[in-house]
């Protein structure tokens, strides 16, 4: 039987792990597999290949090997960097500020510090997801210590000017910290941390072709900061656990191939996304791009709203086929369920329901644009009957 | 001495002449339920069940109280210390080691009762109750006799050999599944509908399942719930079978034919018609639902009313009267609830009336079914695709 032609379309949930990456596991798993505390050559080894590591990331933050940490992903960075920075911090201030559309390990994160007494704002953002600038200026007070805005939201692709927001910041006390939820941006566009004001910043393995299970936060040196995981006082006491050096080596890896051709890659993302949505714009009606316009948001996500559709209908029929994509929400009789960033840009839920997500990777090719939307189109056309009852 | 397990058994005792019939099947029933956990002996013993290990190891002891306890038709299971040195100084040392196993430094009311089959022991049941009463008590700190309510009672057997044992943990009751022929469960993936499929199993009866998938509107995973759900309810029921229907393209029609208000009891007809013939199919003898009257607008009385007349076999409600929060203690009890209540809602909300009728008229429904024109080739086209999914008694967990 011939294997299902399969298009993955989904690569903000998460990617492939690449061949080169995968042969760096094997090496740390079987060959320098010593833990990097041991006091032994095989522990040093392993412990090289995370400095290693550990550089390749500096290198391309533009920051020093002792300002990387690495945590189990992106949601731990995450849960670090709010939590770590609001707890140290609290007898300076307890307000913190962070916008509508973050995602939710860091908005239950917020959460979890307003219910334990602290002062939150929740930023507005406008139709295309970008954070009100006047805003922010605005919301910065006397007791602020820290300010967390995502680089690039996952559900639209909304890329904000982070050197503006940090100016921002810095120009109104310089002593507040700027945290940046860098996950959907990290690999694919060159982040200066100096130059954006960043303090703290979170990044995934698994989002850029590594596995699951690794992450890492830069913390600028001198932040206060405390830990929220104890132990054997690893990676300086801010993150106990033994390393996860096969994890961190793949990180290293993964990291170094995607900034390898970061340009090129890009430009061919944003073809690939310009051709894909000129195609869909021709074969179908009522269909509108959320959020920025296409060329304006990041070259790997489209997130677009169908008129009388249920993007969880959708997905279905489009997995039976094997192409896979994902959606806005959850289709539910629950209105709790709608997704935050949707309605912080002024979607209704029935637009919400409406709505899937495309994300691209290194594995979309233009020659799939036709089979891709011709398939969207006649499911569009089959679902619509049914939704509007034809 | 060893140890050996004693189950009881109900209401078996009250089946005359087939009495050996249940039994013999629960034994079966139970010899399946333990399978994988060592190398057992089950035999009758005067109206009790006794599981002899013949290799056990000692980590399985708690899963394997637990699996006889959960086969339908015990009402009890021990741990038996066994000996066939008679000898009532033996017997107190054994009765002695056992009751501090068992009631570690807790302060507890106790009594002993002694039942003597073997009439020819030279002591009586009275007599071996007092001197092993009496050595507990004189030798542990925390016991307090009570004869009339104690919290703890330690039985003592005289038979061919004796048996020591101590408070009975409560089985499930009901009767061996497989001795009451067979039913079809109706699974929504909801709280309800795993508790009634265990409730009609719990009389005696085999019960497989039918599950209506609506590809693409209802995902993959809620259909992985079901199977999840029919596992679970598997522990007790036994190895059972999932009928998954692709309904689809019913609805679809259904849609297009019938009045927006009457698509609910409809469907639920249309549903209880496919089971119909899946259940004679596969002879099948009653359709079992997880009804609770009143509960939404497809459970009022009327529309009960007009959902039944769609068929002609039994349809077995056993949560008619009950409430949700009686259903949901149920739910849990069983280990269903938890993955009963996982977010995979499904997305056939368009196939939902806004505002269903909750007094449907029989007439007026059927006028609208009749509509469907191409129902009957539809029904029977749906029965032949059906996916059926074994689903295995759950192994070691």
């Amino acid at each position: 039987m011939d294997r299902k032609k399969e298009i993955y379309l989904d690569n903000a949930a998460t990617t492939k792990v690449s061949d080169r990456v995968m042969e760096r596991i094997i090496d740390m798993c079987t060959v320098n597999y010593g833990n990097p505390s041991s006091m032994h050559n095989k522990g040093l080894e392993a412990e090289n290949q995370i400095r290693n590591a550990a550089n390749i990331i500096t290198n391309v933050l533009l920051c020093s090997e002792e300002e990387i940490y690495f945590t189990s992903g992106g949601t731990e960075a995450n849960n670090l960097a709010i939590m770590g920075v609001s707890e140290a911090n609290k007898n300076v201030g307890r307000h913190i500020i962070t916008t509508k559309i973050e995602h939710s390990s860091v908005q239950k994160t917020f959460k979890a510090l307003e219910a334990e007494g602290f002062d939150v704002t929740y930023l507005d953002v406008d139709k295309k997801g970008y954070v009100d600038e006047k805003q922010l200026e605005d919301a910065i007070r006397e007791d602020t210590t820290l300010v967390s805005i995502m680089y690039v939201n996952n559900e639209i692709g909304t890329k904000q000017n982070i050197e503006k927001l940090g100016n921002i910041i810095k120009n109104k006390n310089t002593k507040i910290y700027f945290h940046v939820d860098a996950i959907q941006a990290f690999g694919k566009f060159v982040i200066n941390v100096d130059k954006e004001h960043i303090d703290l910043l979170s990044i995934s393995g698994h989002k850029i072709h590594a596995p699951k299970g690794i992450g890492a936060l830069y913390v600028r040196k001198g932040v206060k900061i405390i830990p929220i995981i104890h132990g054997g006082g690893q990676q300086k006491g801010l993150r106990s656990g033994t390393e996860n050096a096969m994890g961190i080596v793949a990180l290293g890896e993964a990291t170094k191939e995607a900034y390898k051709n970061l340009k090129s890659n890009m430009e061919n993302m944003m073809e690939f996304k310009t051709k894909l949505v000129e195609e869909i714009f021709n074969k179908i009606d009522d269909v509108v791009v959320n959020g920025a316009e296409f060329n304006k948001s990041v070259p790997h996500i489209l997130s677009l709203r169908f008129k009388d559709i249920k993007g969880q209908a959708l997905l279905h029929a489009l997995s039976d086929i094997g192409i896979y994509i994902s959606t806005g929400s959850a289709c539910s009789t629950k209105k709790t369920d709608l997704s935050k960033t949707l309605i912080a840009i002024g979607l209704s839920p029935d637009e919400i329901y409406g709505t899937i997500r495309l994300s691209f990777g290194p594995d979309n090719y233009e020659d799939d644009i036709s089979y891709i939307v011709d398939n969207i189109a006649n499911l569009v056309e089959k679902i619509r009957k049914v939704v509007r009852g034809e | 001495m060893d140890s050996i397990y004693l189950a009881k058994y109900g209401e078996i005792w009250v089946k005359g002449r087939n009495k050996y019939i249940f039994e013999n099947k629960l034994i079966d029933n139970l010899r399946e339920n333990i399978k994988g956990l060592g190398e057992f002996k089950i035999r009758k013993n005067l109206g009790q069940i006794i599981i002899e290990p013949l290799s056990l190891d000692e980590n399985y002891e708690k899963i394997l109280i637990e699996r006889v306890k959960n086969t339908f038709g015990i009402i009890g299971v021990a741990k038996v210390y066994r000996t066939k040195d008679k000898n009532i100084e033996n017997i107190k040392n054994i009765a002695l080691m056992h009751t501090k196993e068992k009631t570690k430094d807790k302060k507890l009311s106790f009594k002993v009762e002694a039942k003597r089959a073997d009439k020819s022991y030279s002591l009586t049941s009275p007599e071996i109750a007092r001197e092993v009463g009496g050595y507990i008590y004189d030798n542990m700190d925390n016991l307090s006799v009570d004869v009339h309510s104690p919290e703890f009672v330690l039985r003592i057997e005289v038979r061919d050999e004796v048996y020591i044992y101590s408070n009975l943990v409560a089985g499930v009751g009901g009767m061996p599944v497989g001795t009451n022929g067979r039913a079809l469960a109706m699974l929504s993936g909801g709280i309800d509908s795993p508790v009634a499929a265990w409730m009609i199993a719990k009389r005696g009866v085999e019960v497989d399942a039918i599950y209506f998938h609506s590809s693409p509107y209802t995902s993959e995973r809620a259909k992985q719930k079901v199977i999840d759900l029919s596992k679970r309810i598997s522990k007790y029921i036994g190895n059972m079978k999932l009928y998954v229907v692709p309904f689809t393209d019913l609805q679809l029609h259904m849609r297009e034919k019938c009045k927006q208000e009457a698509l609910t009891i409809i469907m639920r007809r249309i549903m209880f018609k496919i089971s119909e013939a899946v259940a004679k199919r596969e002879g099948a003898y009653a359709i079992i639902t997880g009804e609770s009257v009143g509960q939404v607008a497809s459970q009022t009385m009327k529309s009960i009313y007009a959902t039944d007349a769609a068929l002609d076999m039994p349809v077995f409600r056993p949560l008619i009267g009950f409430d949700k929060d009686e259903i949901v203690r149920l739910a849990k009890k069983i280990d269903t609830y938890d993955t009963s209540i996982l977010p995979y809602e499904d997305c056939c909300t368009i196939f939902v009336a806004k505002h269903p009728y909750t007094k449907p008229r029989l007439d007026r429904i059927i006028i609208e079914e009749v509509k469907m024109d191409k129902l009957e080739e539809m029904i029977q086209e749906a029965v032949e695709m059906i996916e059926v999914i074994e689903i295995k008694r759950s192994e070691l967990q």
